[in-house]
C-alpha cells in the first residue's frame, strides 16, 4: 500500500494544471519560490501547441492584427478591465521568453518573430493568426507565404485529418499545393497520432515512411504532414525525416486531443519535478480554508481528502468550466474553490447569443474573477478577498480567448504577474 | 417540366400525399423549400396519439387520432414503438377532470384502464410519489422522420420527384388558374418552372405564405411548441399529465432518450423561432411534478416546432384551437383560384388521413377514380430512412466486422458505410448530401457530444469521398454548429458550459472559423 503523504507546507501553492497553472508553477520555481502544484490535468491535451498572444479586436469587426504588441494597446486602450491592463510590454515578454526556455529546455523548440503574429492551417484548412509555434510547424508558415509547391501527406485510416479538405480550403488562395495519401509503415487500418508518433521513434519506421512518401514528392518544395513526428524525441525524429525527404517538412495539427499539446503537458510533466516543484496530478482541492495570518489550508485528493497542504499564499489557476474553476447552475456562475464573487450577466437568458458564431461573442466569456492590479480576485466588499490569493489564466474576467486569440498569453502573462507579485509581497 | 400535381412541403402530410398520389398512378412533383421535416414534422415529440390528450378539448380530434394510431400500427410498425401510455394526476391537480376522464374515453371508444397507483409506479418507477391517479392508455412513439423518408422513398420509386431546397417563390396565374410556379434552388440559387395541373399546399406554417401568392388570404396563427431531450431514457412509456392540456405536461421515449414537452406560445412568423431560456425552465418545473429526476437530469438539446393553426377568431389560448386539420379548396370562395389545395393543421397521428382526403379532393379534379391505397397497404420499410433508427447503425457494423468500416461517429457509432449509404440515397434524389442532410437521416450527431467530432470527420471523410469541393466543408461546419446550437443556447448549465467550452475553443480558438468569410457570412443568414 501507497504510504498516506503528511501534511504537506509551502510558501505557493498553484491551482491547476492547465496551460496557467503549469506557467505558474515554472516561474515560481524559477524564482526558487517552495512550491506545490495540484490539478487535474488534461486541459494540456486539448491545446494545438500554437501560443497565442493577441491577433483580434475589436471581435466585433473581426480585425486581424499583425502585431500582437499593437493588438494588446488598442485592446487596453478600448477594454481597460482585460486583464492584460494590468501588465505591461516588457513583463509580458519576459514570461513568454522564460516560459519557451522551460519547452526548449524540455526538448521543443518553439519559433516566434518578436513583433509579428504568424497564420497557421488548421486541421479543417482554415488559417488562424497565432503567435509562437513549435518549429515542427514553421516551415509550414513559410511554405504559405511563398504559395511554394507543397504536397499534404495524409494517411489511410487516420480520420478526421483528409489532405483533401485542407487543399480545397485553400486552393484559391495557393493553387499549388496538391496532397497524396500514404499507407503508414506496419499499416494498421485504424490509426491513431499517438500510436503512430510512437512508432516514429524507431528509426526503422521513419526510413519507411520516408520510403512510402518519396514517390509523391512530384516537384514539392515543401512537405506538410499531420502532427505525428514523435511525442518525446519530436526534434530528432522531425530533423531525420526532413534529411531523409531532403524538403522542408512541417506539421498540421489534428483533431485535440491532439500531439502537439501532448508535448507540452508531457514536458512540463518532467521539467517541473526537476525544477523542485512538488506536483500532484490528477489531484484536486476538495476544500479550502484561510486563518488570519497564518494562510490557507487546502485539503487534497483525487476523489476524497487524501492530504493537506499549508500555503503561504495561492494561486488560482483552475480555469473556466471545462477546467472546473467555475460552475453554473440554471440560474449563477460560482467559484469552485473559494466561492469568490463571479463577475457575470444578470441571468441566464444572457449568457450566450443564439448565433454560435456571432461576431460579439458569448457575454459569459467575459465572466470570472476580477481581480486588482496585482491580480489579487475581488471579495464582495471589492477589495482583495485574501492578502495572498492570486488568480491567472482563463478565470479571469473581461476576457474572450477563443475570440481575441489571446488565450495561452493570457495564461503564461498573468501567472508571472501574479507569481511576481505573491513574490513581492513575501520576499 | 409539367406534371399533374406539385406538393409544396415535404413534411409528414407532403410526402404521405406523395405516397398516396403515387400509388393512386397520379404523376407529382414534391419541391420543398429545405429538406425533408425541416418544419413541424420535425419539430414535434413523436407521439401517437391514442386520442385520451384531446378527450376533453377536442373529442372529434381524440377519436380520429384514435382510428389513425390504430391504423398506422399496423401499416407503419417500423416507424413505431408500441410504448403504451399513462396519463397520471398530482396532487392538486383539478379533481374533477380526473373524475370525468375514464367515461369521456368510453364515450369516444378510447381504451383507457385504471391503474392502481402502486402499480403505475411499479411500471414506471421515475413516477412522483405524488401521484393521485393513473390511468393507461394506448399511446405509442413514432419516428417522424423514418416514416417521412419512407414515405417519399417509396413515392420515389412509383416515379415521384422530390426537389429539395426548392422553394415556391411565383405563382404565374390566368384567369383564375396557376399555369405555372417558379422554384427558386436555395442551394444553386437556380430558378426552375413547373406547369402542374394542380397544387397541392401542404407546406404547414407556411400556407398562408403560399396561399398569399397565389392572391388569397388565409388567417395563421403560429404556435411554437419546445420540447427537451434528456440524455438517457427516464420512462419505458408516454407519460402523460392527467389535466386538461397544459405546458410540460408529457415526456415521450424515444429510442435511448426521452422528450419532454411542450409549450404553445404565439409567435409572429414561423421562420425565426429559437427555444426560449424560460420555457425550458418552465417545462422542467412542469415535467418535474410528474416526474422528480425530470429536475435534475441531463439534457442534451432542445428543439421546438410551430404549429399551423388557422384562426377563425382570435382566442387566448392556442391550444383551444382545434388540432383538426384544415382541407381548403380555392376553388371555391370569393378569391377563387380553380388548380389550388391548401391542406395544414392537424397532427402528426393523423397525417395519413389528411393525405387521403387532401388526395380525394385532388382525384376528384383529375377526374382519378383509384381508390386510396394507403389504408390497407403497408408503408414499406426503406434503405434511406433505416439510418436514424438507435441502435442499428452499430448492430450492423458489429454484425459485418470490416475494419476498414471506420465509425465517424463515436457516441452514435455511425460507420462509413452509413454515410456512404446516406449519400448515395441523398445523391439517387438528385440532391446533394450536407452534414445536416445526413444528421437527419442518421443517428450521426445525436449522441452525448452532439456533434462536435462527428461533424469533422464526416467532414473530412466527405471531401475524401469527393463529395465535398473547395470550402464546402466549412460551410457545412458552420451551419450545422448554428443549427446545434439553436437546440444547444438555452440548456447550458452544469456540465453542458463544459461543452460549450470545448466546443468555442475549437471552432473559434483553433479553427477561428468566425473569421473565415464563411462564418461571417454563415451568421447573417
Amino acid at each position: 500500500m501507497r504510504r498516506k503523504p503528511s501534511d504537506i507546507t509551502c510558501d505557493l501553492m498553484i491551482i491547476g494544471a492547465g496551460m496557467a497553472g503549469m506557467a505558474a508553477a515554472l516561474f515560481a520555481a524559477n524564482r526558487g519560490i517552495d512550491t506545490v502544484q495540484v490539478g487535474m490535468r488534461g486541459e494540456l491535451d486539448f491545446s494545438s501547441g500554437f501560443l497565442d498572444l493577441m491577433a483580434v479586436h475589436p471581435i466585433e469587426e473581426g480585425r486581424l492584427w499583425v502585431n500582437p504588441w499593437q493588438a494588446i494597446d488598442a485592446l487596453v486602450r478600448d477594454c481597460p478591465r482585460h486583464p492584460y491592463a494590468f501588465l505591461d510590454h516588457n513583463e509580458m515578454s519576459t514570461a513568454l521568453s522564460d516560459f519557451l526556455v522551460c519547452l526548449k529546455q524540455g526538448g521543443l523548440s518553439y519559433h516566434r518573430e518578436p513583433d509579428r503574429n504568424v497564420m497557421v492551417i488548421t486541421p479543417v484548412g482554415t488559417l488562424k493568426p497565432t503567435y509562437a509555434i513549435p518549429v515542427t510547424v514553421q516551415n509550414g508558415i513559410r511554405a504559405l507565404r511563398e504559395k511554394a509547391a507543397c504536397v499534404i501527406i495524409d494517411f489511410q485510416g487516420l480520420k478526421g485529418f483528409s489532405g483533401l479538405q485542407i487543399v480545397e480550403t485553400l486552393k484559391n488562395d495557393w493553387p499549388d499545393l496538391h496532397t497524396r495519401r500514404v499507407v503508414f509503415p506496419g499499416g494498421a487500418v485504424e490509426l491513431y497520432p499517438e500510436h503512430m508518433a510512437g512508432s516514429l521513434e524507431m528509426p526503422e519506421a521513419r526510413a519507411q515512411l520516408a520510403e512510402a512518401i518519396r514517390p509523391h514528392l512530384d516537384r514539392a518544395d515543401y512537405v506538410g504532414l499531420p502532427a505525428i513526428l514523435g511525442i518525446h524525441e519530436t526534434k530528432k525524429i522531425f530533423d531525420d525525416l526532413q534529411e531523409q525527404l531532403k524538403r522542408p517538412l512541417f506539421e498540421i495539427p489534428t483533431m485535440p486531443p491532439s500531439i502537439t499539446g501532448l508535448r507540452l503537458r508531457n514536458i512540463f510533466e518532467r521539467q517541473l519535478p526537476l525544477s523542485g516543484v512538488r506536483a500532484f496530478f490528477h489531484h484536486k482541492v476538495l476544500k479550502a480554508s484561510y486563518i488570519a495570518k497564518k494562510g490557507f489550508r487546502f485539503e487534497v485528493g483525487p476523489q476524497e481528502a487524501k492530504f493537506v497542504v499549508q500555503a503561504k499564499g495561492a494561486v488560482l489557476a483552475s480555469g473556466r468550466f471545462f477546467g472546473r474553476g467555475l460552475y453554473a447552475d440554471r440560474k449563477r456562475i460560482t467559484e469552485t474553490v473559494f466561492g469568490l464573487p463571479v463577475y457575470q450577466p444578470p441571468d441566464r437568458a444572457h449568457w450566450h447569443r443564439k448565433s454560435f458564431l456571432d461576431p460579439e461573442g458569448h457575454p459569459i466569456n467575459l465572466s470570472g474573477l476580477e481581480t486588482d492590479d496585482r491580480f489579487r480576485p475581488l471579495g464582495a466588499n471589492g477589495r482583495p478577498a485574501f492578502p495572498n490569493l492570486f488568480a491567472a489564466g482563463s478565470i479571469l474576467a473581461h476576457q474572450d480567448w477563443t475570440r481575441m486569440k489571446c488565450g495561452s498569453g493570457l495564461a503564461i502573462t498573468t501567472a508571472y504577474g501574479a507569481v511576481k507579485a505573491f513574490e513581492r509581497q513575501n520576499r | 417540366m409539367k406534371t399533374q400535381v406539385l406538393i409544396i412541403g415535404g413534411g409528414a402530410t407532403g410526402t404521405g400525399l406523395a405516397r398516396d398520389l403515387a400509388l393512386r398512378g397520379v404523376h407529382c412533383v414534391l419541391a420543398e423549400k429545405r429538406d425533408i421535416n425541416a418544419g413541424a414534422s420535425g419539430g414535434n415529440q413523436g407521439l401517437l396519439h391514442s386520442g385520451a390528450r384531446y378527450i376533453a378539448s377536442d373529442p372529434s380530434a381524440a377519436a380520429e387520432c384514435r382510428r389513425e394510431g390504430r391504423l398506422l400500427k399496423k401499416l407503419a410498425a417500423h416507424c413505431i414503438e408500441d410504448t403504451g401510455g399513462l396519463f397520471v394526476a398530482v396532487a392538486g391537480d383539478d379533481e374533477n377532470y380526473i373524475a370525468d376522464f375514464p367515461q369521456r374515453c368510453a364515450q369516444y371508444q378510447i381504451p383507457a384502464l385504471f391503474l392502481d397507483i402502486k402499480d403505475a409506479r411499479e411500471m414506471e418507477p421515475a413516477l412522483s410519489d405524488q401521484i393521485i391517479a393513473a390511468f393507461q392508455v394506448e399511446d405509442a412513439t413514432i419516428d417522424p422522420f423514418r416514416l417521412s423518408l419512407d414515405n417519399i422513398a417509396h413515392a420515389h420509386q412509383l416515379g415521384t420527384r422530390l426537389l429539395r431546397f426548392a422553394q415556391a417563390v411565383d405563382f404565374k396565374i390566368i384567369n383564375g388558374k396557376i399555369r405555372s410556379v417558379l422554384l427558386l434552388n436555395r442551394m444553386t440559387g437556380k430558378k426552375m418552372s413547373i406547369e402542374p395541373e394542380i397544387v397541392v399546399n401542404a407546406s404547414g406554417p407556411w400556407a398562408g405564405e403560399v396561399a398569399a401568392m397565389a392572391g388569397v388570404h388565409m388567417g395563421m396563427l403560429y404556435s411554437k411548441g419546445s420540447m427537451l431531450v434528456t440524455n438517457a431514457r427516464i420512462t419505458q412509456q408516454v407519460v402523460n399529465r392527467l389535466r386538461y392540456p397544459t405546458d410540460g405536461d408529457i415526456l415521450v421515449p424515444g429510442g435511448t432518450v426521452s422528450i419532454l414537452g411542450t409549450t404553445s406560445e404565439r409567435i409572429e412568423s414561423p421562420d425565426l423561432y429559437y427555444p426560449e431560456i424560460h420555457e425550458i425552465d418552465h417545462i422542467i418545473e412542469e415535467g418535474a411534478a410528474m416526474l422528480p429526476i425530470l429536475a435534475s437530469t441531463r439534457y442534451i438539446r432542445a428543439f421546438c416546432g410551430v404549429r399551423p393553426l388557422i384562426s377563425t377568431e382570435d382566442t387566448g389560448d392556442d391550444r383551444s384551437v382545434s388540432r383538426d386539420f384544415t382541407l381548403i379548396d380555392h376553388s371555391r370562395g370569393s378569391e377563387r383560384i380553380e388548380n389550388l389545395v391548401t391542406i395544414t393543421g392537424g397532427k402528426l397521428t393523423t397525417y395519413r388521413l389528411m393525405a387521403e382526403k387532401t388526395v380525394d379532393l385532388v382525384c376528384k379534379h383529375l377526374g382519378v377514380t383509384q381508390p386510396c391505397r394507403t389504408r390497407i397497404e403497408p408503408l414499406p420499410q426503406t434503405e434511406d430512412s433505416k439510418w436514424t433508427e438507435p441502435g442499428l447503425a452499430p448492430r450492423l457494423w458489429i454484425r459485418n466486422k470490416n475494419p476498414k468500416d471506420q465509425l465517424l461517429c463515436g457516441c452514435e457509432m455511425v460507420p462509413q458505410s452509413a454515410i456512404d449509404s446516406i449519400t448515395s440515397s441523398i445523391r439517387k434524389q438528385n440532391g446533394a448530401p450536407s452534414l445536416n442532410a445526413i444528421g437527419l437521416r442518421s443517428r450521426a450527431g445525436r449522441g452525448p457530444c452532439q456533434g462536435m467530432f462527428c461533424s469533422l470527420m464526416i467532414s473530412a471523410y466527405l471531401y475524401d469521398r469527393k463529395e465535398f469541393n473547395d470550402d464546402q466543408g466549412l460551410q457545412n461546419l458552420c451551419a450545422f454548429l448554428n443549427e446545434r446550437w439553436r437546440g444547444l443556447h438555452p440548456l447550458q448549465w452544469d456540465s453542458a458550459l463544459i461543452k460549450f467550452e470545448l466546443l468555442e475553443a475549437l471552432h473559434c480558438g483553433l479553427f477561428g472559423l468566425e473569421l473565415t468569410r464563411t462564418g461571417r457570412r454563415e451568421n447573417l443568414s
